[in-house]
């Protein structure tokens, strides 16, 4: 083979160092590399959750349905109903049905004035800080908006358990990872509702695209005045809550 | 009334997240104390240098134990270097623990190579370990001597910003968690800090007076009153540091400051008010001033370090406990609170967090029958009747 065809070690080296860059560039910017949408220009959905408290009358469905669809371990909670009564004297009450039959066991006052029923969940947040917390990346949003964890790399550290500030997440005590809310995303990725909105005898809980302004999600966002829990975390929640009492954290 | 999230009643970081922080400050400290000697030329610390140096490297050892046993999925716990999610702070704690930990061996290595090399020349399984350990290279001259002295300094130097930044960053990871309003707060990465020099200083000058009451060694009067007056100095900072949190926390009366008052008031009122506080802080104070402002008999100082030092050592693995287990008492729903008692034999029960929080001791013992830690006590000071 004749001497000019071999690569010396000076060419070698003049090579790596004009790739590396572009090693560097596709790495850390696989976006800008690739092309930020690989959907072919098909408008990927938003997931969104609305909750409509004035509907909601505490049958606790929606919890039975989570638990059944999803194989929540015992004692712990994707989604539950907390149930508000104001004294009087503005002592305001907080009960939630967490027995294995689903029921409310804190015995009513006889001066109460208000009483509602708030349904919560993971509120899929835009700047989820439970991802960002999380040091393996096994807590991602999914293309969708969803927040989700995965199983298999999980190593239950509890550090998002920690950062979440709605209380959403536990560390399952059979798989010793984390554990939260999908929005049955089993579910909903064939077209499906959460189990949760499928339950719901009253239409209470909502859950739509965003990004489709013909959606039931979104239409029922312009007509109704509503907010988030806990804005000041700077979370940007995705569940939206109307008629919502100032007492409701 | 009571109202707590029904995901909350189950505390998820137990006593061996209160272990984890209190033993990687023991590093920090002991690190810092063997570098005020070795970078810092402080002479009257010599005497402990070693020890310190090797205290740091053995504590060091068992820093990550802890949470192995936290972990739900341990064996896992690589995944923390190999995919590293960068927006957390957590994701750093692979690389920073394994570069201190590179960092204290070298220096152990460089600080003790004659020593090894003293061993290599003997007989025996322990002096083939040393001729591996010293890499078959048996030079042991002045100039060798004065070249380890020069990397050894390098090294410390180095390790002084490393160990603040291991131990800074077990804070940062409370103090981030903006969710919990007894976390979040700025000051948190400096209390530990602090605290951990603090700790550190006073598991030197506990076991240190153990070990020479055992071996019946005198005791350095210079190097353990100059221990004290480190200690005092740190333990002030820190104390402050933590009143100043409390102090804003009270006067800017936010959402948070009512809940807080109350698990103050209540929950941790003996662990945090009366014991951290009280005992812990307030009588170390007094007695680490009194060896410090004052000329007492030998004795009575010595007598009054050692029992602060102790009061210390209790006192910031109480202020762990208040941090990591209070912080997680108060419900996010900011109606309530939840209990937490640790189990006595289970996984992340008591009796672990004790043989865990041994093993280190057992392990100093064991690498002073190898190497000596006190080799100036040894060969200068024969041992007395009495200490």
């Amino acid at each position: 083979m004749p001497c000019s065809d071999h690569i010396s070690r000076r060419q070698m080296l003049k090579g790596l160092i004009a790739g590396a860059p572009a090693v560097v560039l596709v790495t850390l910017f696989p976006k800008l590399a690739f092309g930020a949408d690989r959907t072919h220009g098909a408008k990927r959905p938003l997931y969104a959750y609305a909750v409509d408290t004035s509907r909601c009358i505490g049958c606790c469905a929606c919890m039975r349905a989570c638990r059944s669809e999803n194989d929540v371990p015992e004692g712990r909670f994707r989604t539950w109903v907390e149930q508000f009564r104001v004294r009087a004297n503005g002592e305001v009450q907080v009960d939630v049905a967490i027995t294995d039959n689903f029921v409310f066991t804190t015995p009513p006052a006889k001066d109460i004035v208000k009483a509602f029923f708030v349904p919560k969940l993971c509120n899929h947040c835009e700047k989820s800080v439970c991802s960002q917390v999380c040091p393996v990346g096994a807590s991602y949003e999914s293309p969708e908006g969803v927040v989700l964890v995965d199983q298999k790399r999980c190593i239950g550290c509890g550090y998002c358990v920690q950062a979440c500030p709605y209380g959403t997440r536990y560390i399952d005590p059979l798989l010793h990872t984390a554990g939260k809310c999908t929005l049955c995303y089993h579910r909903i990725t064939r077209g499906g509702l959460p189990a949760c909105v499928l339950a719901c005898p009253k239409g209470a809980r909502m859950f739509g695209d965003l990004h489709d302004p013909d959606s039931h999600l979104s239409l029922f966002l312009r007509q109704r005045r509503y907010r988030v829990l806990k804005p000041e975390m700077g979370t940007k929640p995705k569940c939206y809550y109307t008629d919502l009492d100032l007492e409701v954290i | 009334m009571n109202y707590v999230f029904p995901n909350e009643m189950h505390v998820t970081w137990t006593v061996m997240i209160v272990l984890y922080p209190y033993i990687t400050g023991l590093v920090a400290g002991a690190f810092i104390v063997s570098s005020l000697y070795h970078v810092f030329g402080k002479q009257e610390l010599k005497p402990i240098a070693r020890f310190s140096l090797a205290s740091a490297f053995v504590f060091l050892l068992f820093a990550t134990l802890p949470l192995l046993m936290h972990l739900g999925r341990p064996d896992r716990a690589f995944n923390i270097m190999i995919t590293p999610h960068f927006t957390s702070a957590m994701a750093g704690f692979g690389y920073i623990y394994s570069s201190y930990l590179i960092l204290v061996a070298l220096e152990i290595w460089f600080v003790m190579r004659s020593d090894f090399i003293v061993r290599a020349r003997q007989q025996g399984p322990l002096a083939w370990l040393c001729r591996d350990l010293i890499l078959f290279n048996t030079e042991d001259t002045p100039g060798t001597r004065e070249a380890d002295h020069r990397i050894v300094k390098f090294l410390a130097g180095l390790g002084i910003p490393l160990a603040c930044t291991l131990h800074g960053y077990v804070g940062f990871l409370f103090g981030s968690i903006k969710a919990n309003p007894w976390w979040a707060t700025p000051l948190m990465f400096v209390i530990f800090i602090f605290s951990a020099i603090v700790s550190g200083i006073s598991v030197l000058i506990f076991h240190y007076f153990v070990v020479c009451r055992i071996n019946r060694w005198k005791v350095d009067a210079e190097c353990v009153k100059s221990l004290g007056r480190y200690l005092w100095g740190f333990m002030m900072v820190a104390v402050a540091l933590e009143l100043m949190e409390l102090l804003s926390l009270a006067y800017e009366q936010t959402e948070a400051t009512d809940v807080l008052g109350h698990l103050i008031r209540t929950k941790l009122f003996v662990s945090y008010v009366i014991l951290q506080f009280m005992l812990c802080s307030l009588v170390p104070f007094l007695m680490l001033g009194i060896t410090a402002l004052f000329r007492l008999k030998d004795r009575t100082t010595y007598l009054l370090i050692w029992l602060s030092a102790c009061l210390l050592l209790l006192q910031v693995l109480l202020m762990r406990w208040n941090v990591v287990i209070g912080g997680q008492l108060v419900s996010k729903s900011m109606r309530g609170f939840t209990d937490y008692f640790p189990g006595i034999w289970e996984k992340e029960g008591l009796i672990t967090a004790a043989v865990i929080f041994t093993m280190p001791f057992v392990l100093l013992y064991v690498f002073h029958r190898f190497v000596s830690l006190f080799p100036d006590v040894k060969k200068n000071q024969p041992p007395l009747t009495e200490v």
